[in-house]
């Protein structure tokens, strides 16, 4: 009853925050309904026991992520409302719905065909395995032995990604000086 | 109706129909959208789609591995819209008001 009703709530915020996405002219309010959205999507988090998930979900994505598209917006002054009647080619909207709805029919056969599929058999460490056995707050202990035990090499790659892409950023939004080529 | 709802259990169906929808509305909007901010806000909608597949299942099936992968999908997401932010800061200084249309010009 209570999870059904929580399911209900949150996939309208789900569903509304991307309809306000894509339908929205003006860039702030579109960013703003990407906002409910991600709320929407933390709600299920929780819903489907990703407590710390849920966590880094607010705090990454709502707190920082939107945070950077609304500076981009404000500092860039592109914060227009963007005329929806211009349509580049003539048959693109009535398209663009079509392969939506074609995307979205082939998905949901799949998902509904395959709705009793069995686990499959994952070879995990003994740590990762003691710590899914515990109680249900470990939440946060399982995803740390997964990751730091059987997915470090993964884990260094990231930080090594996130020094380049902050490298890369410096580098292209930085304005090139006098007599210096880009 | 409290005998309909009591009836009614949700499943990890409803959640991966739920996530599929959310990824079709983010292919629509970028294929609809011109503004290259949104078209990035799409992408967002379509990798938060990926990350609630990856957790309904990871519950389904006992899985912790399926909330590492979230854990670095938003890892990832993340450095990629610092460099793609950092792309368009770039294109929208030197030409003002660029929309996807205009980014043909960059084939030369």
């Amino acid at each position: 009853m209570m999870e059904l009703f929580v399911f209900v709530v949150a996939a309208a915020m789900v569903l509304g925050g991307a309809a306000g996405v894509i339908l929205r002219s003006h860039p702030v309010h579109a960013a703003l309904s990407l906002v409910l959205t991600l709320f929407g999507v933390a709600v299920l988090f929780v819903a489907q026991e990703a407590n710390f998930l849920a966590a880094v979900q607010v705090i990454v994505y709502a707190g920082a992520i939107v945070v950077l598209f609304l500076f981009v917006i404000m500092l860039l002054g592109v914060d227009k409302v963007e005329d929806l009647q211009i349509e580049p080619f003539k048959i693109q909207r009535p398209a663009a719905v079509a392969v939506g709805a074609g995307l979205l029919s082939m998905l949901a056969l799949a998902i509904i065909v395959s709705r009793d599929a069995k686990p499959p058999t994952v070879a995990r460490s003994e740590a990762v395995q003691a710590a899914l056995d515990g109680s249900h707050d470990s939440n946060i202990r399982a995803i740390a032995r997964d990751v730091f035990s059987d997915h470090v090499v993964a884990f260094e790659l990231t930080s090594v990604l996130l020094v380049i892409a902050v490298i890369a950023t410096v580098l292209l939004a930085r304005k090139p000086r006098r007599g210096e080529t880009t | 109706m409290t005998a309909f709802t009591a009836a009614v259990t949700v499943t990890t169906t409803w959640y991966l129909l739920l996530s599929a929808m959310l990824f079709v509305m983010g292919v629509i909007g970028v294929m609809v959208r011109r503004n290259p901010l949104i078209l990035f806000m799409c992408i967002e909608l379509m990798l938060n789609a990926v990350n609630l597949t990856f957790i309904a299942l990871a519950r389904r099936f006992g899985d912790i591995g399926g909330q590492s992968t979230v854990f670095f999908v938003m890892v990832v997401a993340a450095a990629e819209i610092v460099v793609g932010l950092g792309i368009i800061v770039a294109i929208l200084r030197r030409r003002p008001g660029a929309t996807t249309d205009d980014l043909a010009a960059l084939k030369g």
